[in-house]
């Protein structure tokens, strides 16, 4: 039997054909990179190509590495492979990776959301024989609101704290969703300011995409500054020493996990909302129709429901074993 | 409906109980009076009964959404809350008319004794016209309790500002069964006519459990001791020639203890008193199992009054000749008591809780250890001037009970949890060796702290073998000692023994599964 051109392998998803791992999670000699969230674009390889709005971004993450960049739909040739990158939606610089030899096509998505964010370059289907997707939220339960409500939620959540005197505290992953949430508030309202992480990454975005300005949040900062204003900071905050000295505040969180009335709870903070940077049930089900595919490969999320739901609909789908993210809500915060 | 559903939203988005008190008294103060009651009547758990099955639901909702059933049944083990599976599924904008929370409530009445498809129109009909969250609520309304941390104290509490009529009047007159289809706001809560209460309970008076630093602090002979009597505590109540027997759930259980309504001719007119239902034979306390086959039962037969005769122990006197009592000190109380008991004839299904005085905490101490001798769960301590107060508080009455049993058995299936615990494998079924099998003897969902629930729902996830729905069989390999208060045998559990509030005490990860105890050493226990 052919070997197919993507296996899935101990360090990684593997092209033999061109020696090539697609988001190894060992380090490897050529690794092609989907986006710069952790769980992807891992240390300890000696080469890296990816998108070019990535480089800066994984160089941030990872510091001084090998990577080249590469547009969307440029295509490159590895042993008579042909790889070209696509946008995904996910997060800026965010890819799918589309990998052809000899006539057979085979689309791997890495992280991928068919909503537009206002950041990231909108999601792209690609027409492909194999599509490997990934699932987080592959449940019929999950769908999502348009993010315009959700974010005149948020800009009426903030509104209303300031009138109250009181800070808001707006919490989300570092790389993609914060600066999400960023384009979308309102600086009428008040001022932003930023957890040193958040700033930092956002500092890197800026290169190429425009925010409200922020102001970092040090030692100086008192109470009284940011009193009525908003903060922006990772999820990791919570309960810890820094957010104590925040003053009076109300607490929001930014995740698909939201949800859940369980993980709401759990998190504990005043306001939850559900804006995910990954595709929700619908979302996966059309992005699947528009490639056209046959089989289907599902990773990280609720793998074998939606194979086998896919499955029963008439595709030839399969789970495809990976590290990227364990099956818990508790790693919301890698969202 | 939208307007109740609000509140709900808000109590279940805070953690901090002056904003829950804050948002219920607002909607007590808005919402009008008949939406008001239903509120207070649901959050004190009286919901109409239902009128639908939860698998007609299931099959319901899964026909809306276009999914297959058992992909509806995953979600539902995934979410946790089938309220909460049905309305996210049912992905509609709810854009039509919501009805009044009464409206919607009396249209789930009138839904009962209708055909199936006349309450599958409707209830599909109002899925598709509520958004996510009333959706969510009106399942519960349909399906079962609201858990959203709110006690009835707190509710009370936040009625009482919205009223301006004090905590524990209006605790009174929440007590018992009442519906809002008999009652309205102003005769139940505002002005109740004092000839429709005859049957009415007190709020039960509830102990905490010792703290450390309890007997450094007090001198014993401020304190009255009695044993913890192993029965369930009831409230008996006779009044206008009548005999009324409360739970602390507050379930009129009258009819369940017959062998109790000859008490009508000896107590009388104007009297209540607090104690303990424990099952009584031939001078001998019965243990707590039998107690448990009386109340399982819905009407009581010849045979089994004979076989498990039913007692009730007195310990408090609330009310006598109609007046309420309880703001009087204990020893004053216990006195009329004691005197009231002493002229009642000795064949009555009636016991006196003894009073125990100590000067020194060593003897105390030395009284708790008699507690399996005296068929206790340990000892009750009272301040000896204290009033009868209204639920929960501290400082006055304590229980200190006995050390629990405790076993080291081995993790070998775990189920996820719910509400808060939704999507965590928090609820455990522990097993013991018998030759060289894991026979189960106990199911646990409580004692770990969110770290170590963390760290096993964890292990849970890498390490399961087999999956049953919601449930995960887990290669044996963690150790824990589990705890419990009573032991006794039974023929209905696999082991053989059936314990009583078994819990996790902690997680032993000193031992390996090889050193958990047998099923042998459990069966040492039984008394």
């Amino acid at each position: 039997m052919q070997m197919p051109l993507l296996e899935f392998t101990a360090k990684g998803i593997y092209c033999a054909q061109a020696d090539v791992y697609l988001d190894p999670w060992r380090g490897v000699e050529k690794a092609i990179v989907s986006h710069g969230h952790s769980d992807h674009a891992r240390w300890g390889s000696k080469q890296y190509i990816t998108h070019e709005l990535n480089v800066p971004i994984i160089k941030h993450r990872l510091g001084n590495i090998s990577v080249s960049g590469r547009k969307y739909g440029e295509t490159f040739n590895m042993n008579g492979v042909q790889f070209s990158l696509h946008p995904a939606g996910h997060v800026p610089g965010s890819a799918q990776i589309r990998v052809e030899y000899q006539g057979e096509i085979w689309v791997f998505t890495g992280d991928y959301k068919t909503q537009e964010d206002g950041i990231s370059t909108p999601f792209e289907p690609v027409k492909c024989h194999t599509f490997i997707t990934e699932c987080t939220f592959g449940l019929p339960v999950f769908k999502w609101d348009e993010p315009k409500q959700i974010h005149t939620n948020i800009n009426q959540w903030w509104a209303e704290n300031n009138t109250q005197k009181t800070t808001s505290l707006l919490m989300g992953y570092s790389l993609g969703k914060v600066q999400r949430l960023l384009k979308h508030l309102d600086p009428s309202i008040g001022k932003i300011y930023t957890h040193g992480a958040t700033e930092e990454m956002t500092e890197v975005l800026r290169n190429f995409i425009e925010f409200p300005s922020t102001q970092r949040i040090t030692r100086e900062t008192t109470k009284k500054e940011i009193e009525g204003n908003l903060v922006l900071a990772p999820p990791a905050v919570m309960g810890s020493a820094w957010m104590k000295k925040l003053g009076k505040l109300s607490t929001g969180y930014a995740s698909g996990w939201m949800a859940f009335r369980g993980a709401r709870r759990r998190r504990a903070v005043d306001r939850a909302f559900v804006l995910s940077d990954h595709a929700d049930w619908n979302g996966l089900l059309s992005a699947i129709k528009a490639t056209g595919c046959e089989n289907v490969i599902t990773t990280h999320g609720y793998t074998d429901l939606f194979a086998k739901y896919l499955r029963e609909n008439g595709w030839n789908a399969r789970t495809g074993k990976t590290q990227y993210e364990a099956e818990t809500l508790e790693t919301a915060a890698a969202e | 409906m939208k307007r109740f559903a609000q509140l709900i939203e808000q109590l279940d988005s805070t953690n901090k109980t002056n904003q829950k008190v804050a948002a219920l008294t607002r909607y007590f103060e808005v919402a009008p009076k008949e939406d008001a009651l239903w509120a207070v009547a649901l959050l004190s758990h009286r919901r109409p009964s239902r009128p639908v099955t939860t698998t007609l639901m299931r099959q319901w909702a899964a026909e809306i959404a276009q999914l297959p059933e058992w992909l509806f049944e995953e979600s539902y083990h995934i979410v946790g809350d089938l309220a909460e599976t049905i309305a996210l599924l049912v992905q509609e904008k709810g854009t039509g008319e919501a009805p009044t929370l009464t409206q919607c409530i009396e249209e789930i009445i009138a839904l009962r004794p209708k055909t199936e498809q006349e309450k599958k129109n409707y209830i599909t009909h109002r899925w598709k016209g509520l958004n996510n969250f009333e959706r969510f609520v009106f399942n519960k309304i349909l399906t079962g309790g609201f858990r959203i941390g709110v006690s009835q104290k707190l509710m009370t509490r936040a009625l009482s500002k919205a009223v301006a009529i004090e905590e524990n009047i209006l605790a009174h007159r929440l007590m018992g069964e009442w519906s809002p289809q008999t009652t309205t706001f102003e005769e139940l809560i505002l002005h109740p006519n004092p000839e429709d209460c005859i049957s009415q309970p007190y709020p039960f008076f509830l102990a905490y459990a010792m703290e450390d630093d309890f007997m450094a602090k007090e001198n014993p002979e401020n304190w009255h001791i009695e044993h913890k009597w192993d029965g369930m505590r009831a409230q008996l109540i006779v009044r206008a020639e009548k005999i009324f027997l409360w739970s602390r759930g507050e379930e009129l259980i009258t009819d369940k203890f017959p062998e109790l309504n000859v008490l009508v001719e000896f107590f009388p007119d104007g009297t209540v008193v607090d104690g303990e239902l424990i099952p009584y034979k031939e001078n001998l306390i019965g243990d707590f199992n039998a107690l448990q086959k009386r109340i399982g039962r819905k009407s009581v037969s010849q045979k089994l009054k004979q076989a498990i005769p039913i007692s009730i122990m007195l310990y408090d006197l609330l009310e006598w000749n109609g007046e309420d009592l309880r703001k009087e000190p204990l020893f004053k109380r216990q006195k009329l008591l004691t005197q009231f008991y002493a002229q009642l004839p000795p064949e009555l299904p009636v016991l006196l809780s003894e009073v125990l005085q100590f000067s020194n905490w060593e003897d105390v101490a030395k009284e708790r250890e008699r507690a399996q001798e005296k068929r206790s769960e340990g000892l009750m301590l009272k301040h000896r001037e204290s009033p009868y107060e209204v639920g929960r508080k501290k400082g006055a009455w304590w229980k200190w009970k006995s050390d629990p049993k405790t076993i080291d058995a081995v993790l070998t299936y775990a189920m996820r949890g719910h509400g808060r615990r939704t999507n965590l494998y928090t609820d455990y079924t522990f097993a013991l060796w018998q030759e060289n099998e894991l026979v189960t003897f106990a199911k646990a969902y409580s004692g770990l702290t969110d770290a170590e629930i963390k760290q096993v729902d964890q292990f849970v996830k890498q390490n399961t073998t087999d999956r049953f729905g919601p449930v995960r069989q887990v290669k044996p390999s963690l150790v824990f000692e589990i705890a419990f208060e009573g032991i006794a045998v039974s023929s209905r559990h696999k082991s053989g023994v059936a314990v009583r509030f078994p819990r996790i005490l902690r997680w032993r990860h000193d031992k390996k599964i090889n050193e958990a105890n047998s099923l042998d050493d459990l069966k040492k226990l039984l008394p």
